[in-house]
């Protein structure tokens, strides 16, 4: 057995002692987008290649829900990849105060954006910008249109609409109306609560109430969506608790139900995976109100581990993804991401292209929490990823998590504490 | 069992004693034949039919193309082969040593250091991971299978040193002393003895390659790079990457573990002797 | 001794050399550094400074953090309880069955229970979650007729059944020590008390169990030792969150988020420090308890045997 292992030893460091002579530089990326690493690999990555022979670019995506703990296991251990996949406001901010993202002010390119995509990846004082911003998603509703016209529905536009055809197909008994798990909490938080709450707290203005203390988590429009959403418990499939983001994405691509809360971003992993019509509807509006919000969330963005060994290929390739042609291929080769680039951009995809008209039809606003709220702990987003799941789960009313909710903010956040 | 010694009694007990280890083989089994029987079918044949065997119309290797064309698994393999057996190499010779130095001399501090290596036994590595990751920083060994080969070492060694020295204590003493008679050196001594130790030689390296090998912990942490990435590592970041493909998670949950079950196999017989035998009485 | 030859026993050095150097760099060293981290705390410039007992304090007073050190805790109590009522009760069950002369084919049985103890932690999670998932799990289930409950996802559930899949992984390698201590108990004892009549089961009480007692002690702070640094099985199963709403939380994960952070949070390198030294004294406590209760009894009694 010694030998046997001695052998496979030596055979191992021969070989991989053949496979690393190389001239090029490797630039590797961490993202958290692992949905979309065929397309970087395929489709994007050998466009920028082509045209950079010297620079080869490895994306390497870690699972969402394990991205910042293993990146930020990373980042202390000196072992991150060159560009850094950024989330928005808090934690990049986050990071770059660590001095672990580098200021991207001087990088060529970077007027290609205006202020609004770039205010998700800059310090308060709006003096350094840290990453290039790539895209937003947008919420709403994917549904698979065969089993609406097997079921002759249509799409919702009013809440009470939204909960007839909710009944609709639960009545049928065939098929799962809302494909939505609470196993992976931030799930039931981003394609729930903050999918259909902006039409509650009135997108802006309900989120700006917040940071400045005029709102709260525990009355008014958030408690509202809180209750709204605690009313889509009867509609989700057998062992929704059980159910992971992944559970979600197989059921319905498979045919098992109905309606997908989604993300946008959703769109390209059906558009592979689902042998059936798809459709899309924007978040019901309460009955009787006038005005429509949609989350219309600056997601992603990309910028350089301040500690990369080669910071003039990695600002090459920044840079090349500030141009109208990364713009271009990354929304159509990946629809679902709306690039936030100046440049005007066509999207063949038409459920992408339904998503990005709502913004002309309503109100857009970001995500409530992660705009300053998420600074400190305990940490605003965890705390609504927790209570969303909760109120699925019936481990908490609606009036229970949201002042759990609040309460959070108010042991930390200023504005909101002693009112 | 106990009592299977009346022929009639015997029967109805080797009846119900054969019935109980059958059921539980089987509950230890059908997880792992499940998944390896579903990786070879199309993903619709996955949820439709579980637990039928592929047919031809069902039969699908689309998962594996998937794992071959987007994971490293013959690197992640290799990387793997390098860290357990560069591990096993470290332990043998530095715990045969020391083990040779405890066992065979009287020194001052000789049980000090004894139960100073010792200590290891009990206390899992992990929790100095802190100070671990900063060392290995300082080291410039961050992100090198040599990291994970030297911290892998340091939690081997406690056993072996522990079990090779009480084994070493039995050796009889006339053949080294004959030895020194004759001229020997100490290190030649140490070299004679090497051939004597091999049973409980092969307990300590089954005691230690199932936990390297399987290890998350290091690998994530100390090593997490796509070059550096062991299997263990390698199937999880792909699992992330690629769960919502059912084929490719089936069809790499099944290629991990493969070479494993496949060298269990081979070698079921030796290790299952170095569990049995007097490592830990 | 003949080392005593020569004035300066250089060669015992050489000899301790290696193991020592690297046993002490790697593992003594960090523990102990990491002991120190955790009277440290980072303040506003990010350079370290010294604050006792404070972090403790903190973990186990502060609002924030004293629900998950205690959830923590009890969890992982909870989780050591399943291994010692159901995993070593059902190994020392198999070993009896496979020590038996009488079975036929006992080492394929011992080789296949086994056979999960081998695979990586990562596979087991993974395969689990599928086979409990409500998409492939319901497919699984359907055709016998069972309505497959959420268990990884009801956090009364939950834990228990990560508990049980643990058992179901490692109850191969306490059965193995078992079996070895059963085989090593002499036949003739056996035969003695058979010849006055005990039955099997007297056999087993009486004669075996007694003898075995060392090992049941070791098969007990192995189980401890193992259970109190789990990390993987969760990790992998329910993410660094511990899933569903922190149920199945156990010290190894509470390590793990606190050094390296979650989500939206950053890690804290210091306070990670202090859950390793909590986690730390539970198990130096353990051992101590076996050291001093368990093997000192044994001792005693084979004294007056």
């Amino acid at each position: 057995m010694k030998k046997v292992l001695l052998v496979l030893f030596v055979l191992t460091i021969l070989l991989t002692g053949v496979t690393q002579a190389q001239d090029t530089v490797q630039l590797v990326i961490e993202s958290w987008r692992n949905d979309d690493l065929t397309i970087w690999e395929d489709t994007i990555l050998p466009v920028f290649e082509a045209q950079y022979p010297n620079i080869d670019v490895v994306f390497s995506p870690t699972a969402p829900t394990e991205y910042n703990a293993a990146l930020n296991a990373k980042l202390e251990g000196g072992t991150a990849g060159d560009l850094i996949t950024c989330r928005p406001f808090d934690v990049s901010l986050g990071l770059f105060d660590a001095g672990y993202l580098a200021s991207l002010n001087d990088l060529a390119g970077m007027e290609n954006f205006g202020d609004v995509a770039k205010s998700a990846w800059i310090t308060d004082d709006g003096s350094d910008v840290f990453c290039v911003p790539m895209a937003s998603v947008i919420h709403g509703f994917i549904y698979n249109a065969d089993i609406f016209a097997e079921l002759g529905l249509e799409e919702p536009t009013t809440v009470s609409e939204f909960y007839a055809v909710l009944d609709a197909i639960k009545a049928s008994g065939m098929y799962t109306p809302l494909v939505m798990g609470t196993n992976d909490q931030w799930e039931a938080a981003t394609m729930g609560y903050q999918n259909i709450g902006p039409n509650y707290w009135k997108g802006e203005e309900g989120r700006l109430g917040l940071i400045d203390g005029t709102a709260k988590y525990n009355e008014g429009g958030f408690l509202q969506a809180f209750e709204a959403l605690a009313a889509w418990q009867p509609y989700l499939g057998d062992g929704y608790q059980a159910q992971t983001y992944a559970d979600s994405q197989n059921a319905f691509t498979l045919g098992l139900g109905a309606i997908y809360p989604a993300g946008s971003w959703d769109i390209s992993v059906f558009r592979a995976n689902a042998d059936f019509e798809l459709g899309a509807f924007k978040p019901p509006v309460p009955d009787g109100q006038e005005d429509c919000y949609i989350s219309d969330h600056t997601d992603i963005a990309m910028g350089m581990n301040a500690g990369t060994e080669h910071p003039e290929e990695a600002q090459t390739f920044l840079t090349w993804m500030t141009s109208p042609e990364f713009a271009t291929l990354y929304s159509n080769a990946l629809p679902g991401f709306f690039s936030l680039s100046n440049a005007q951009i066509e999207i063949d995809d038409p459920i992408a292209a339904e998503f990005v008209g709502w913004r002309n039809e309503c109100a857009s606003t970001i995500r409530s929490s992660y705009q300053i709220l998420s600074r400190g702990e305990p940490n605003n987003e965890t705390d609504l990823w927790a209570a969303s799941a909760n109120v699925l789960n019936l481990a908490q009313t609606p009036q229970e998590a949201a002042d759990t909710v609040q309460s959070g903010l108010e042991q930390w956040y200023e504005p909101q504490m002693g009112s | 069992m106990a009592r299977a010694r009346t022929p009639l009694g015997s029967t109805l007990q080797l009846v119900a004693a054969h019935a109980a280890l059958l059921i539980y083989t089987v509950i230890a089994l059908v997880p792992i034949v499940l998944i390896v029987l579903n990786s070879f079918k199309t993903r619709n044949a996955i949820f439709r039919t579980p637990y039928a065997f592929p047919d031809s119309d069902t039969f699908s290797l689309v998962g594996y193309e998937t794992v071959f064309s987007r994971g490293s698994f013959p690197q992640y393999f290799a990387n793997s082969v390098i860290v357990t057996v560069g591990a096993l190499l470290l332990i043998f010779i530095a715990g045969t040593m020391a083990a040779h130095a405890l066992a065979e001399y009287k020194f001052p501090g000789n049980g000090v250091m004894g139960l100073y290596l010792a200590l290891g036994i009990m206390v899992p590595i992990r929790l100095g991971t802190v100070s671990i990751l900063r060392l290995v920083v300082n080291l410039k060994l961050v992100d090198t299978l040599t990291a994970l080969i030297l911290v892998y070492t340091a939690m081997g060694l406690p056993l072996a040193v522990f079990v090779l020295s009480q084994f070493m204590r039995q050796i009889p003493r006339d053949l080294k002393d004959a030895a020194r008679v004759d001229g020997a050196s100490e290190y030649r001594v140490y070299w004679m003895t090497l051939p004597l130790i091999r049973p409980a030689l092969g307990t300590v390296m089954v005691f230690n390659m199932i936990p390297i090998w399987n290890d998350l912990w290091f690998p994530l942490i100390l090593a997490p790079s796509d070059a550096n990435k062991t299997v263990t590592l390698g199937a999880q970041t792909f699992l992330g990457q690629f769960v919502n493909d059912y084929n490719a998670v089936l069809s790499s949950l099944t290629l991990s573990a493969l070479p494993v079950v496949i060298l269990y196999i081979l070698f079921s017989r030796q290790l299952i002797r170095g569990l049995t035998s007097g490592a830990v009485k | 001794m003949p080392s005593s030859r020569k004035p300066f026993p250089f060669h015992i050095i050489v000899f301790l050399a290696p193991a020592v150097i690297i046993y002490t760099l790697f593992m003594i060293y960090p523990l102990l550094d990491s002991l120190r981290l955790s009277m440290f705390t980072a303040d506003a410039g990010g350079q370290e400074v010294f604050v006792g007992l404070q972090n403790y304090q903190r973990l186990f007073t502060d609002p924030l953090w004293q629900p998950r050190i205690l959830g923590a805790l009890r969890n992982n109590f909870v989780f050591f309880g399943i291994h010692m009522l159901v995993q070593n009760p059902l190994a020392l069950f198999l070993a009896t069955l496979l020590s038996s002369r009488f079975i036929r084919g006992r080492t394929i049985y011992r080789s296949l229970i086994f056979t999960p103890s081998v695979l990586s932690i990562v596979l087991i999670a993974f395969i689990w979650r599928l086979i409990l998932s409500p998409i492939f799990g319901k497919a699984l289930f359907a055709p016998l007729g069972i309505t497959l409950p959420p268990l990884l996802g009801e956090p009364a559930t939950a834990l228990p059944t990560l508990g049980l899949i643990s058992v179901w992984q490692w109850v191969g390698v306490p059965m193995m020590l078992f079996v070895a201590a059963l085989i090593g108990i002499p036949d003739e004892l056996v035969e003695a008390s058979r010849v006055d009549g005990a039955t099997g089961w007297d056999v087993f009480w009486r004669i075996k169990l007694p003898l075995i007692l060392p090992t049941v002690g070791i098969v007990g702070v192995l189980t401890f030792v193992g259970n109190f640094n789990a990390f993987d099985l969760i990790y992998t199963s329910q993410t660094a969150l511990a899933n569903p709403a922190f149920a199945t939380d156990l010290l190894g994960t509470l390590f793990y988020r606190t050094f390296f952070g979650f989500q939206l949070q950053l890690g804290s390198p210091t306070m990670g420090a202090t859950v390793a030294g909590v986690m730390f004294l539970i198990i130096l406590l353990g051992v101590m308890i076996y050291l001093f209760t368990w093997q000192r009894r044994l001792l005693k009694n084979a004294v007056e045997m």
